[in-house]
């Protein structure tokens, strides 16, 4: 990886960056070399062998890109995409620039919108954490004011264009959520480029009372490597509702990982990974349960064909003092054919006794009696299995409590 | 001064030690410690040779540090890694030629060596530190064809047996602490169970630590032949000591067509004192291989010892239609530290497997259940059902469950479910209004906590688990 140096400078060029900045980038830049891509001598990369599918799928990896001055037009963009979709807020990121902040449906007074960071201070204790810090081209920040809340989802399109190839695309995204706020975001996932990596980190901070519905959609197919990072934190009284579509990437790995800091503080993640072909999902979750009275539910279900291969890691920690907890986790896996896979590694650490933690994890074939009942009912088999494929997803699809959202992803997943 | 002696003894029921003089080997790990210990035992020049592959593979490697329990470094060149009681080097003909002091350890400890002993119907090989030193009941076994003595007693007269299965199942460069144990083993358990024999009764050794700084390198051999079925038992409990005492143990079963192979385990040794000085470290490999098809290893153990115990009895289910299930309680109180759990490797067709593990923590202590379920592509029909389950005892203790589920088989079925919980108010409360005191009463909800474990133990085991299952909680509540 010579040309990490190389690269560091074109982005100090196309962003003018100041020497202090410079300076800055360059230390998470050495944590990053010094570790490489993590590899699955890296716990957390156990199942997906990150180092090793960037070294052969990508060999020529880049850092920087020079399309980001390349004008695309939004009609492009929107073309393919539900119209129902596009008649929310919409953010647009074009090869990690984020060009478009439109939230016409809202109060403009209510919430304010940072684009350069002033210093971000954060400690990074992962090489992915130090390569986005190092590199990452842009960067947003919503704060939303005290009692506001948003009237349409916003949604975020990460669009990247055919012509970049074997790049890393590194974002930021942040959101401060003050008192009795309340916002959705529909994440969406919209390339078409090829065999790229993204790097997206997101921290959520939400304080009393605020509610944050967070829905990553990643549907069409593509050949890029996919990793996105999302903390959240927590405060009294406050709910993150995360739901997670993995269907469309080649690779990708979704880590959420929420802080309930505060009593009363609730965090739900739920996940749906559809995979074919070769693809490699990955959904891993850690749950950090610090104070009293706070709750964690997670439902993750998976459908394999072909080769594919699925991981779901979901860990519960529970503090000490944080009596009164109420945890659950639950993985099923649906190993449709013969090559498939399934990992699962459903954890708990818990540390005080006044808790109610349990998880659950299943994994096997569809049921061949349900099958055969819908068949005597006149169906073909590939109806009797898509039907319950469709069952099964449906499971996870009613945790959507926006019933608009819900309707949408319905018609995105085509299950009535 | 002497009050505060009896007062010691009485924390630790089992916690004296026999003055024996001891031979010991030149202290440190080297060529010649190794040597030594082959000499001393007579072994056969094939015998060394392993060894010192073993040691040669040993100095390659280091050890593992991704388990929960940290402990402090371990200088092996500080232990002594052979220790016998003096009479083994001439070894006594009857019991009247066994060292009384021996002697009257057995019986503080309750094992049936004597005629009155009998009765109970348990052969019984006691390890003594590391010589097997008598060895009962062996022409009801010789009877049927059943060997079981001493694996140097078996390397001498059985070599064609050792060498064909020894290293089999857990192989000279595995991990650290095995490959340790393959080159400086001491001394164990040999069985052979020939083909369609059902061995008339349980199989027993009691195992026992005595001299201070000698870690104990047992190694266990089980071969079950074709049809056959064995039931082995593994007590151990250990004299009171400051220092922390090393135990690399190495249980390799193998059960070979239609064979089925029960091992059950009471642990019970010294788990250091209420602020977690000393205690044994508990590091054992243990591995069973169902090699042939319709075969079965089950394993049970109740873990209520040691500092830190940090183990998973596995089985690998190469055989078509082959079983495995795993049966486990572990308890830690005070400062005690649990890492253990079990490997169910699927590699042939329709092999199921079965998990039930119960873990309790109080005090200080940490409790962590660490699985593996690894289906292979080829296991078609293979199932496993695991439930692991953990009660918590205030809030300084830890319970944490780390299962790895990997499926590579479309046609398989994996179940998995967890629980972490308390003991309810209402029913100790419940407890008490009928009579029982708080003790009592934990004791009594932990034994129904446990009870799917403790009824997979034969009778004999049984009843000594659950008595200390009450002890190890002993003031744990209140």
């Amino acid at each position: 990886m010579d040309n990490l140096d190389m690269n560091l400078n074109e982005i100090k060029d196309i962003l003018k960056l100041s020497k202090e900045q410079t300076e800055d980038r360059k230390i998470s830049l050495l944590d990053f070399s010094k570790n490489g891509f993590p590899s699955k001598k890296d716990e957390d990369w156990k199942f997906i062998d990150l180092n090793r599918i960037i070294s052969s799928k990508i060999p020529k990896i880049k850092f920087s890109n020079n399309l980001v001055s390349k004008k695309i037009d939004n009609k492009e963009i929107f073309k393919n995409i539900n119209k129902n979709l596009l008649e929310n807020n919409y953010v647009i990121s074009k090869n990690g620039l984020i060009t478009d902040v439109v939230l016409d449906h809202e109060d403009k007074n209510k919430f304010s919108i940072t684009k350069i960071p002033v210093n971000i201070k954060e400690d990074i204790h992962s090489s992915l954490g130090s390569l986005n810090k190092a590199f990452y081209l842009d960067y947003l920040k919503i704060v939303i004011k005290e009692n506001y809340k948003f009237k349409k989802p916003v949604l975020i399109i990460n669009y990247s264009s055919p012509e970049i190839e074997n790049t890393v695309l590194n974002q930021r995204f942040d959101l401060v959520m003050e008192k009795n706020s309340s916002m959705s975001i529909l994440d969406l996932n919209w390339n078409l480029s090829k065999n790229n990596f993204y790097n997206i980190n997101n921290n959520f901070q939400l304080n009393e009372n605020s509610i944050l519905k967070n829905y990553k959609i990643d549907l069409n197919n593509n050949s890029n490597i996919f990793y996105s990072k999302t903390k959240i934190e927590l405060y009294k009284n406050s709910i993150s509702e995360n739901f997670i579509i993995s269907s469309g990437s080649e690779c990708s790995k979704n880590e959420i990982e929420c802080d309930l800091k505060e009593k009363f503080s609730s965090a739900f993640v739920n996940g749906i990974i559809n995979l074919d072909v070769s693809k490699q999902h990955e959904i891993r979750s850690k749950i950090n349960h610090l104070s009293e009275n706070t709750k964690s539910y997670q439902l993750i279900k998976c459908a394999l064909k072909d080769k594919s291969k699925a991981v779901y890691q979901g860990k519960i920690f529970v503090d000490s003092i944080a009596q009164k907890t109420d945890g659950y986790q639950l993985s099923k896996a649906i190993l449709l054919n013969e090559g498939t896979e399934f990992n699962g590694k459903p954890e708990l650490e818990i540390y005080a006794d006044d808790v109610k933690c349990s998880h659950g994890s299943s994994s096997g074939n569809l049921d061949e009696n349900k099958i055969f009942y819908l068949m005597t009912r006149g169906l073909s088999k590939n109806e009797a299995k898509k039907i319950l494929l469709d069952g099964f997803y449906l499971e996870v699809i009613e945790k959507i409590t926006d019933t608009k959202v819900k309707d949408l992803i319905k018609e995105l997943m085509k299950i009535r | 001064m002497r009050e505060k002696e009896i007062d010691k003894l009485k924390e630790y029921k089992y916690g004296f030690t026999t003055d024996i003089e001891n031979i010991r080997s030149p202290r440190g790990l080297s060529k010649k410690t190794i040597e030594f210990i082959s000499n001393i035992k007579n072994e056969p020049d094939w015998m060394l040779k392993w060894r010192m592959k073993a040691f040669e593979r040993l100095k390659k490697i280091k050890e593992p540090n991704w388990q929960k329990p940290k402990y402090p470094k371990i200088n092996y060149q500080d232990l002594y890694y052979y220790s016998a009681p003096k009479t083994a080097k001439d070894k006594p003909k009857s019991l009247d030629e066994v060292d009384p002091k021996l002697i009257e350890t057995y019986k503080k400890l309750g094992i049936p060596l004597d005629e009155q002993k009998k009765l109970s119907g348990i052969a019984v090989d006691a390890v003594f530190d590391s010589v097997s030193v008598a060895t009962t009941f062996k022409d009801k076994l010789n009877e049927v064809g059943v060997i079981f003595c001493s694996i140097s007693e078996a390397i001498q007269k059985h070599p064609e047996l050792v060498k064909k299965y020894l290293g089999s199942v857990i192989p000279i460069n595995d991990h650290y602490f095995a490959t340790l144990n393959s080159a400086v083993f001491t001394d164990g358990s040999f069985v052979y169970i020939p083909e369609g024999v059902k061995c008339p009764m349980e199989l027993s050794t009691y195992f026992r630590i005595n001299a201070s700084q000698t870690g104990q390198f047992e190694r266990t051999l089980i071969i079950a032949d074709k049809n056959s079925y064995v039931s082995y038992l593994e007590g151990c409990t250990a004299p009171m000591r400051d220092e922390n005492q090393l135990h690399a143990a190495n249980v390799e079963l193998v059960a070979l067509e239609g064979a089925e192979i029960k091992y059950s385990t009471v642990q019970n040794w010294y788990p250091g004192d209420e602020n977690g000085n000393g205690g044994i470290y508990n590091f054992v490999t243990k591995r069973g291989l169902c090699k042939e098809k319709n075969s079965k290893i089950s394993w049970t153990q109740v873990e209520t010892g040691s500092a830190i115990t940090w183990k998973y009895p596995s089985c690998i289910l190469q055989g078509d239609n082959s079983v495995g299930e795993f049966y486990s309680i572990a308890i830690t109180n005070n400062h005690q530290k649990a890492d253990t759990g079990t490997k169910m490797i699927h590699l042939g067709k329709n092999t199921k497997s079965k998990i039930i593990s119960k873990g309790i923590s109080a005090g200080f202590a940490d409790n962590t259940y660490r699985g593996l379920v690894d289906i292979f592509p080829k296991a078609k029909n293979a199932q496993n059902f695991t439930q692991c389950d953990s009660l918590l005892m205030g809030n300084k203790c830890g319970a944490h469950t780390i299962p790895y589920i990997k499926n590579k088989n479309s046609d398989s079925n994996i179940a998995h479910e967890a629980t972490t919980s308390k003991i309810s108010e209402d029913q100790l409360f419940y407890c008490q209004q009928r009579g029982l005191n708080s003790e009592e009463a934990v004791s009594l909800i932990v034994n129904g906590f446990c009870k799917e474990v403790l009824q997979q133990l034969p009778m004999e085991f049984a009843v000594e688990a659950q008595k200390l299952v009450g002890i190890s909680l002993e003031g744990s509540v209140g």
